[in-house]
This record gives C-alpha cells, sequence and structure tokens, in this order.
C-alpha cells in the first residue's frame, strides 16, 4: 500500500515540482500516472521509491514512511519494490541470465535460490530460450523484458514503472503491457508513469492525472484525457 | 520479507566476489593503477629509508646515552681517607647513579688496551705513572650529566672532570632536527599517495556509476557496494609497498655487510638484519595497506549518500 499524506517537493533551485499531493493506492491496484511534460510526474514517481525525498509531508509505502527513513535502512526498504524505466536500464556486459541474477547476487541471495528464481521470472517474460544473450543483441522490447524480470526477482509487493513503453513500438508496447497486467494479477501493486494514450483508454484502470504539481483527477477505468 | 535465501553475515562466497571485482577494475584502470601504485611506491621508498635511517640513529643514540659517564680525576695529594671523602661528596648528590673506583694502574691498562699495538709504547710509564686515580660517575638521566659535573668539579681534592663536554648534546639536537624534518617530508608524501589512490579508485566508481546505480536500485547495502572499492585500493597499496621492501632491503644488507665488519668493536653498532628488515617490511606493508584503504574510503564515501 503506498499513501502520501499533504507531500510537498521544492527542489533546491526554486522549482516546486509537487505542491500538496494527498493520495491513497491499495495493495493489488493498478495505477496509470498521466499529465503533461513537467508537471511533476516524475517527482511523485521517484519519492514512491526514495529517489527523491519529499520537502514536507508522509509517504508511506509497505507500511514504512520512507519521508523519515534512515538511510541505512533504505536498501532493506527497496527490497520489497521493484522499478522499470524507460531506459531498461540493464548492464551491457552481463548476459540477460546475470542481469537479473545480479539483482540476488547484491542482496546475498542463496545460488541456489538465485538459479531458481531467474528461471521462474525469465520464464514469466517469454525469454528463457535468450536467457544467454547480452542485453545489445536483444530487441527493445526484449531488452524492457528483461529489465521487468529484473524488477519482479525480488517478489516486490510494489512494482514502479517511469514510461516503460516510452521508447517502443505500439506493438511491443502491447506486450509490455502484458506483462505489467500478468504481474498485476499476481497481487502486486504496479504504479506506471505514462504518455501512451491508447494503453490508458484500451487497458482500463485507475488514472491519475498530475499538473502543476497536484493531483487534478484521480478516476477508476479512467479515460487518459490529453490529445497526444 | 528479508528470507528468501537472503543472509545478512558476509559469506565466503560474497567475499570473493568483491575480491574478483576489485581486481577487475585493478586490471581495468591500466594507467591510473600503475601511477597511484608508483605514488605509493616513491613514498613508501623514501619512508622506508627514513625509518632505517632513523631507526639505526635512534639506537647509536641510545648506546650513547647509555655510556656518558663522568670521568673524575682525582688529585694526586689525596689520601686514602681524602678519595673516601670525595666518593662520599659525590654519592649525595641526587643525579648520581653509581660510582666506581678506578685506579691509575687501572687507568693505563685500559689506556694500552684501547691503543692496540702502538699502546705498547706506553708500557715504559707502568714504574712511573703520569695518570691519576679516577672515580667513573653515571648519573641517573643522561641529560643531568653536566649539572652533576659541574658540582663534582667545585669539590677538594678534584684535578679534573670530563665528560665529552658539548658532543654529547650536539648529536643528541641533530638527531631530533633530522627526525623533524623527516616528518613533514613523509606526511607530504603520504597524503599525495592517498590522494592519487582515491582519484583512482573515483575513475573506477565513475566507471560502475551505472552499475552502482542498479545495485542501490535493487537494495544492495553500502557496505556490499563499497567492498570491492576497499579492496581496490588495499590492493593498489600493497602492490606500492613490494618494490620498497625488495629494494630497501637488498640496499640494508648490502650496507651492513660493508659496515659491520668495520665498526666492530666500536660502540657504534647498526641493527642486523634479521629481525629489523622483516620489522621494516612488515611497517612499509601496513603503510601501504592504511593509505590504499584510505583514500579509497575518501572517494566511496560521497558516492554512497541517500
Amino acid at each position: 500500500m503506498i499513501e502520501m499524506q499533504e507531500v510537498f517537493k521544492k527542489y533546491p533551485n526554486g522549482v516546486t515540482a509537487v505542491n500538496g499531493i494527498d493520495v491513497r493506492i491499495n495493495q493489488g491496484e493498478f495505477v496509470y500516472v498521466v499529465g503533461p511534460s513537467g508537471a511533476g510526474k516524475s517527482t511523485f514517481i521517484k519519492m514512491m521509491y526514495r529517489e527523491e525525498v519529499p520537502t514536507l509531508g508522509t509517504i508511506m509505502v509497505n507500511g514504512v514512511n520512507i519521508a523519515k527513513i534512515k538511510p541505512k535502512k533504505i536498501p532493506l526498504f527497496r527490497r520489497n519494490l521493484g522499478v522499470v524505466f524507460q531506459d531498461f536500464k540493464l548492464l551491457p556486459t552481463l548476459t540477460v541470465y546475470e542481469n537479473i541474477a545480479f539483482a540476488l547476487e547484491v542482496i546475498e541471495a542463496q545460488p541456489k535460490f538465485i538459479k531458481k528464481r531467474v528461471m521462474e521470472v525469465l520464464d514469466l517474460v517469454n525469454l528463457k530460450h535468450k536467457a544467454r544473450m547480452l542485453p545489445t543483441e536483444l530487441s527493445g522490447g526484449e531488452q524492457q523484458r528483461v529489465s521487468i524480470a529484473r524488477s519482479i526477482v525480488n517478489s516486490p509487493k510494489v512494482v514502479i514503472a517511469d514510461e516503460p513503453t516510452g521508447n517502443l513500438d505500439p506493438e511491443t508496447s502491447w506486450e509490455i503491457m502484458n506483462i505489467f497486467d500478468e504481474i498485476n494479477t499476481r497481487g502486486t501493486t504496479v504504479v506506471m508513469a505514462t504518455h501512451n494514450k491508447e494503453i490508458v483508454n484500451t487497458i482500463k484502470h485507475r488514472v491519475i492525472a498530475i499538473e502543476s504539481g497536484k493531483i487534478v483527477r484521480d478516476e477508476q477505468r479512467g479515460e487518459y484525457g490529453y490529445e497526444s | 520479507m528479508m528470507s528468501r535465501g537472503v543472509n545478512t553475515g558476509m559469506k565466503a562466497r560474497t567475499l570473493t566476489r568483491h575480491a574478483r571485482e576489485s581486481l577487475k577494475s585493478i586490471s581495468r584502470n591500466g594507467w591510473m593503477t600503475f601511477a597511484s601504485v608508483s605514488a605509493v611506491t616513491v613514498t613508501l621508498i623514501l619512508v622506508g629509508v627514513f625509518f632505517v635511517i632513523m631507526m639505526n640513529l635512534n639506537r647509536v643514540a641510545q648506546t650513547i646515552e647509555g655510556d656518558v659517564e663522568i670521568r673524575v680525576h682525582i688529585d694526586v695529594a689525596a689520601n686514602k681517607q681524602d678519595q673516601e671523602n670525595l666518593k662520599k661528596q659525590i654519592e649525595t648528590l641526587s643525579e648520581v647513579k653509581s660510582i666506581t673506583f678506578s685506579s691509575k694502574k687501572q687507568e693505563l691498562n685500559n689506556l694500552i688496551k684501547s691503543l692496540g699495538t702502538e699502546g705498547k709504547a706506553f708500557k715504559l710509564f707502568e714504574q712511573d705513572n703520569p695518570l691519576n686515580d679516577v672515580y667513573v660517575v653515571k648519573t641517573k638521566n643522561p641529560t643531568d650529566t653536566m649539572k652533576a659535573a659541574s658540582k663534582i668539579e667545585k669539590m677538594n681534592y678534584v684535578s679534573k672532570v670530563m665528560y665529552g663536554q658539548g658532543q654529547v648534546e650536539k648529536l643528541f639536537k641533530f638527531i631530533k632536527a633530522s627526525r623533524n624534518v623527516g616528518f613533514v617530508l613523509i606526511i607530504g608524501l603520504l597524503f599525495t599517495a592517498v590522494f592519487l589512490i582515491s582519484n583512482t579508485i573515483k575513475i573506477t566508481i565513475i566507471a560502475r556509476r551505472r552499475e552502482i546505480k542498479i545495485m542501490r536500485l535493487v537494495g544492495a547495502t553500502n557496505n556490499f557496494i563499497r567492498w570491492p572499492f576497499l579492496l581496490e585500493g588495499l590492493w593498489l597499496g600493497i602492490l606500492g609497498a613490494i618494490l620498497p621492501i625488495i629494494l630497501i632491503t637488498i640496499a640494508y644488507s648490502n650496507a651492513y655487510d660493508y659496515l659491520a665488519p668495520k665498526l666492530k668493536g666500536n660502540f657504534i653498532q647498526i641493527l642486523p638484519v634479521d629481525p629489523f628488515m622483516y620489522q621494516i617490511s612488515g611497517i612499509l606493508i601496513l603503510m601501504g595497506a592504511v593509505i590504499g584503504v584510505f583514500g579509497s574510503v575518501m572517494s566511496v564515501r560521497k558516492f554512497l549518500k541517500f
């Protein structure tokens, strides 16, 4: 569960990116975050995984107030959270398998467990047969599938995606959306910032629209609502 | 939620991983590795030479300190009773540790012995010994020598007081001055070496920024991220200590082989190669390690803030 109360974020350069947000996202929900560029979407998303710290307010994620969390506890907090980016953020020198295993190795999981779990998530994103390839040998959609696999390999309660289809062609975007839907039906909360009108209007979920750092619209099974 | 195959203490497997990562970036950094290892090497050569000299000087100083004595020449006019009185008077001085009597006959024998073959010429004097009976006085503290000597000088039946006037003080001053200059020099060099190592590590970190970012996103602890860099610094420091140890050991062994026979019988001695070179090697490796780890701690710190 994610809950924000009276959240403000003002950057040192004077820009107020988030200007008083209250929102509650329940466990198992699928939420689109929409809005024009520079409206504060990115800051809103980044605060959820403690990449940015709010200037004011509380942000509860999985029962932890991450506005006040001690730096030492951030790593443990992040293990219950998956993040997916527009640019995939894969390590180019590691194979598909190694990229995913990396996320478990750095938290010192048992080798046996790593092997089993990596194969499981590779199966989920349908890339078992490409486990030994390097990211550069894959298409954009396949790379994004690897990065999604990495984000869920820790079995997180929440997956946060920042424009995951931004670099992909429409057809590939649908594939990616299907995977997110699959993850969501297994009980994981998905929060996705997106500019993809068609997807939002077709695969209906809750829509939160942000403009000038405020939530201007919050509807169950909402519409994209902007001309894109 | 932490249970899924995750453990908290560091496993051998994890340590192996860190070591592998650190060695990888040492070879990848090529020239920067070379530069920082060289900096450590130069620093440690100078530190090592300085240490070798200082420890030998210290040893000489200690020997001399232990050797400082006041030789009180007793006036020939003094009879047994006068000598006894003088002895009691000297013993009452608070600075005095011990007093021993050396007759003029003993004094002559010592002189003849110390001059070797040429000393035989002095055997002629055995019949008519021109030397005085002597009290050899040792003070509790070598620095009190002067004070005690000037008090004794004023006593009756004292013809002369000898204690290497001036020489001892000069030597102590010289040793102290060279120690201070050396320390300043070494501190400057240590800083240079630390700075170069921290720059090398910084390059590693920048090269792996992406990797670090991902590690942090998936929940790696700072310690886990830090370890490979600490080890890299450690290797750089230890690598830098190898050449100095080899050079100094070879040079010192040769110097010892050359000097030791010449100094034989002299009261000045240099420290024997074994165990002195083992001690120096240990100190140099330790210093290299400290420089390396310190340098990497300095550059990692900034990158691991949340």
